[in-house]
């Protein structure tokens, strides 16, 4: 299983879907839609595969022996006797313990976000072609290990986001799409500098014995591989990787979105139909958490300790700020687009802890906030399709009239506060376990965890006002769940409740990943202290 | 002399074709439709003796003391390829060109006289002399004043014609004072000359640093890089848009051609190990260009942003592009040159291929304005999709050519330690983006005001169409034949 291509196949199984769905004319739309749910359908089988296949004991992050399923070839090579323009690109695919649950996790979401497409209004050929182009993007993020390529996928989920949002998005649907693009190829300049930068800092030695620059990530996490005079080599006295490690963050926290760089988030959750806000915050969302992690991390060990403080901060200040502003929404959509602000928070405080518990947590909160929030956006699509509005006021009382509805909305809203026995609290947890051991951050986790207090009050509060009470009138012909949304609800539910009994399934896999992880970066600190210098 | 023939056999070929057009249009009046493709058959066997020039790399027309007028390198004969395949691009769109329609009387004229700007472009290329270097200009110029105004019925079409005539008439002149100025110091017109006269202590500095900004003013008019831009976008959108598109293209590839020449041969002393050059400490080129580049992309970033015609939006953005251009001359290395090459083997295809589009859909709804692209994405699929994967490159996002193009400028200037002016042409990038969205926004996301039944384009351009996306997305995913092209192409004479 290890030597058989299943990352590319993965990947690129939407790309040929897309390909597929060019050809077929555009009035067979259910041939369309069964087609995009096939696809989404195998590549759920086949993260599914990789799970069963996955050896646990393997840690990756910065030893290229340790990855899984890995698929490395020569893609670009510009050889010649002068060194003008010699650009080494490798296809260098695989996985370990901080990606499979990400893999996992799109197949999962994207499979649920293609049901909530199939009532899409218009179009269709269009849409579940950029919708499946979208998904090969935000595969490959996840699997890639040469920068080159991680950053080819980075962008290449932008342009079908533009007009999935842009197209099918709601009244201010175009303002809500640019106002994303801009901000996210802002985002994807610094990245793209401190890319070309890396590239001139690190070498990789060929089987002939010749260093060659190397686009290659886990050739810039070992320290040897420098050049002594490259910008942003730790040997060069002069070196820019404290200025590379902020541009590379501000590049990652847009994606996050981290304060102050979210303010595109609840345009675009607003404005963006029910499957494109389940993607943008069920996947879209971990990328910048999970590039932090993949790249800035390894890459500038020595600054993300100098630095982690902040992160820390910059956690609690987006754990507490997106409740606040949750708290004072009146459109349920936008409370829940800021509820991710906060819950994103929770990672990043894991993250900053660089414990094992912290780092544990954070990639469980990852996994959990895409299954938790996919089915919250699901449950807000649910009721604009048949009420047409999402203001919550106007509602009250829904328990009776759709009781099995609510019965999901309960479950959902539950695992969203943090209840034990759902998976939103193991991971919690562990956020605040690893952290709360970290002296330095101490006090911001202290403070964060009224994070779960404010959660719990804009929850509960708002499943009061929706939900509970007396129900109004006009809403008397509100029906309750059909099948195609029960398939959504139920794949989901499960998830949520498994990783609340049973979070092993998920931490084992990425157990000797953080153990690694963490051990790399304890070293590291040893390893650059040194040379650290602001 | 005569032994030198040799190396100027493209010249030749395209002299011949010339005159072939004017005698065959003067024979067989009532079959112009016959031109495009003798043209294309002349430049076929242009191309041929252009590739045989890769291998060459020596002057032309030597004196006794070894200095000739031109060089024949394969720096030369990568630009003059480009030439001749822009060429044939834009002879083949000339073809289903609605525009001139109004003048199909004259259609020899106007194949005539692009063939005049080709033989200008080459010898723009490959021209190591100042007067050649004028007179190259000067017949690139003449030829494009007419043609910029072929159609004539329109007023904004001699408008055109005349602001190009004013203001080309207007540099070239500054130029020619410039020339005469380093004729003045020097005693001497040829590069490689010069070169080495002004190694010399007692060369006036002042006055030389006047006259090369003076001769630079010429070559700017031709790139198009402010403050020389202001006929840009009334020249553009004035003329037909074939010529549009070749101007912004070719005539911008030979002006780029004869900057780089220019620079490297009169002005380096040497070149290190590691391709830098080491400039004569005459006049300080590398803040000029920093300068320069910077305020063209910003200039043409930000006025396209304004802009609701087509071919003004793509005028303001072939503006920005000379500034991104200029860059890869900016950090004054062989990486820089070579970064320049692969740019413009990219700009060159996407560019055409945005101005193919505008000309496609122009023939079609008879406007330019944004505005009546409204709902176009739907009414004309291949052609939306095909604009949008060109205006995708031309913001330089991957996986497309564009991408590509930018990438390796910014190696040229993260590698020269430049990083302060990547940053700033990146952020130039995301301004860039709003104006190219734009037109699919207004493509894809907006109402169309009147309904347009659908419509597509004739099989042969539909074949164009695709020889042009093709390999936008090809070179996107898979760059090596362009570097490798581009690092083939690098030599220049005498280095």
């Amino acid at each position: 299983m290890q030597n058989f291509p299943i990352l590319s196949l993965i990947t690129f199984l939407p790309l040929i879907g897309m390909i597929a769905i060019m050809f077929i004319p555009k009035e067979q739309v259910k041939p369309i839609k069964i087609l995009t749910l096939v696809i989404t359908a195998v590549q759920v089988i086949l993260a599914g595969l990789i799970v069963a296949f996955y050896n646990y004991s393997a840690g990756g992050i910065n030893n290229p022996e340790s990855f899984q399923f890995v698929e490395k070839f020569r893609w670009i090579e510009i050889s010649g006797l002068s060194w003008i323009g010699k650009v080494k690109v490798d296809y260098f695919l695989g996985i370990d313990g901080l990606s499979a649950p990400m893999v996992l996790l799109t197949a999962i979401v994207t499979f649920v976000a293609t049901l909530s497409s199939w009532n899409i209004p218009k179009s269709i050929k269009g849409y579940f072609a950029l919708f499946l182009l979208l998904d090969t993007g935000m595969m490959g993020v996840f699997v890639a290990l040469d920068f080159f390529l991680f950053y080819i996928f980075w962008e290449l989920m932008l342009l079908p986001m533009y007009f999935l949002i842009g197209i099918w998005g709601g009244p201010r649907r175009e303002y809500a799409a640019i106002k994303f693009f801009l901000y996210t190829l802002f985002g994807s300049i610094f990245i793209l500098i401190v890319m070309i930068g890396l590239y001139f800092s690190s070498t990789e030695t060929l089987v002939d014995g010749t260093k060659v620059f190397t686009f290659n990530m886990l050739s810039m996490m070992n320290k040897a591989n420098f050049t002594p005079t490259g910008i942003l080599s730790p040997f060069n006295p002069n070196n820019l990787r404290f200025i590379a490690y902020i541009a590379l963050f501000v590049g990652f926290a847009i994606k996050i979105p981290m304060f102050p760089f979210h303010t595109w988030l609840p345009d675009a959750h607003v404005e963006a139909p029910t499957a494109i806000s389940v993607i943008l915050a069920g996947v879209l969302l971990k990328m910048g958490t999970y590039g932090i992690l993949r790249v800035s991390y390894p890459i500038f060990p020595e600054i993300t300790h100098q630095l982690a403080w902040y992160i820390a901060l910059f956690g609690m200040i987006n754990i507490i700020y997106g409740a606040l502003c949750a708290m004072a929404q009146r459109d349920f959509k936008k409370l829940i687009a800021y509820s991710s602000v906060s819950h994103m928070g929770f990672v990043m405080l894991g993250m900053a802890s660089l414990t094992t518990a912290g780092i544990s947590g954070a990639i469980l909160q990852m996994f959990n906030h895409g299954t938790i929030t996919s089915m919250l956006f699901i449950i807000v699509g649910v009721i604009y399709d048949r009420a047409h509005t999402r203001e919550i006021d106007a509602f009250g009382g829904l328990a009776n009239q759709m009781p099995v509805y609510t019965g999901f909305v309960t479950l959902a809203f539950f695992a969203a506060i943090g209840l034990p026995g759902l998976s939103g609290f193991i991971s919690e947890a562990f956020v605040f376990l690893g952290a709360f051991g970290v002296e330095a951050i101490r006090v911001i986790t202290v403070i964060s965890t009224s994070g779960i207090l404010l959660g719990a009050g804009y929850m509960l509060w708002t499943f009061q006002r929706i939900y509970l009470g007396q129900l109004k009138d006009k809403w008397t012909e509100l029906k309750d769940l059909s099948f195609r949304e029960y398939a959504m609800l139920v794949p989901l539910s499960l998830i949520i409740i498994f990783l609340g009994v049973y979070p092993s399934a998920m931490l084992n896999i990425m157990n000797a990943s953080v153990n690694t992880m963490v051990k790399f970066m304890a070293d590291a600190q040893t390893l650059y202290s040194a040379m650290v210098r602001f | 002399m005569t032994n030198s023939l040799y190396l100027v056999k493209p010249e030749i070929v395209v002299t011949i074709v010339l005159v072939c057009i004017i005698t065959f249009n003067l024979i067989f009046k009532d079959k112009p439709q016959a031109l495009p493709w003798l043209s294309v058959i002349g430049l076929m066997i242009t191309s041929y003796f252009v590739v045989e020039q890769f291998s060459y790399n020596s002057f032309a027309f030597a004196s006794t003391d070894y200095k000739g007028l031109l060089v024949t390198d394969p720096f030369g004969a990568f630009f003059k390829i480009l030439i001749v395949l822009s060429s044939v691009i834009v002879i083949l769109f000339s073809i289903s060109n609605k525009e001139l329609d109004s003048a199909a009387d004259r259609l020899g004229e106007y194949y005539s006289l692009i063939f005049g700007m080709i033989l200008g472009m080459f010898f723009m290329v490959s021209a190591a002399d100042l007067i050649l270097i004028y007179l190259s200009v000067e017949l690139l110029s003449l030829s494009s004043y007419v043609l910029a105004g072929f159609t004539k019925n329109t007023l904004r079409n001699s408008e055109a014609s005349l602001k190009y005539v004013i203001y080309g008439g207007v540099s070239s002149g500054i130029m020619l004072f410039g020339i005469s100025i380093v004729y003045g110091l020097t005693g001497t017109t040829n590069l490689y000359e010069i070169n080495s006269l002004i190694q010399a202590p007692q060369i006036n500095q002042i006055t030389l640093l006047f006259a090369g900004i003076l001769i630079f003013t010429g070559i700017g008019f031709k790139i198009s890089v402010a403050p020389f831009h202001f006929w840009t976008p009334d020249v553009y959108e004035g003329a037909p848009v074939t010529i549009t598109a070749y101007l912004s293209v070719a005539s911008k590839a030979a002006g780029f051609a004869l900057l780089i020449r220019f620079i490297k041969v009169t002005f380096i002393k040497s070149i290190n190990a590691e391709g830098y050059w080491q400039v004569i400490n005459v006049i300080d080129w590398k803040s000029f260009f920093i300068l320069i580049s910077i305020i063209t992309m910003t200039l043409g970033n930000f006025a396209a942003l304004w802009q609701n015609n087509m071919k003004r939006l793509l005028a303001y953005s072939s503006i920005a592009h000379a500034g991104y251009i200029m860059l890869g001359l900016v950090v004054m290395s062989n990486e820089g040159i070579l970064a320049i090459i692969i740019y413009f083997t990219v700009y060159a295809i996407m560019n055409l291929g945005a101005f193919f589009i505008v000309m496609l859909i122009a023939n079609k709804i008879g406007s330019e304005e944004l505005d009546d692209y409204k709902g176009l994405g739907y009414s004309t699929p291949v052609l939306g999709i095909s604009l949008a994967i060109f205006l995708i490159s031309l913001t330089g996002l991957p996986p497309t050519a564009g991408f590509i193009a930018k990438l390796y400028l910014f190696i040229a200037l993260v590698d020269a330690k430049m990083i302060g002016v990547a940053i700033i042409a990146l952020l130039n990038t995301v301004v860039s983006l709003y104006y190219y969205i734009r037109v699919l926004k207004n493509m894809y996301l907006d109402k169309p005001g009147k309904e347009i039944p659908k419509f597509s384009a004739s099989i042969p351009n539909l074949v164009l169409l695709i020889a042009l996306v093709a390999p936008i997305i090809f070179f996107g995913i898979y760059f090596s034949p362009v570097v490798n092209l581009a690092k083939s192409s690098l030599t220049l004479f005498g280095f």
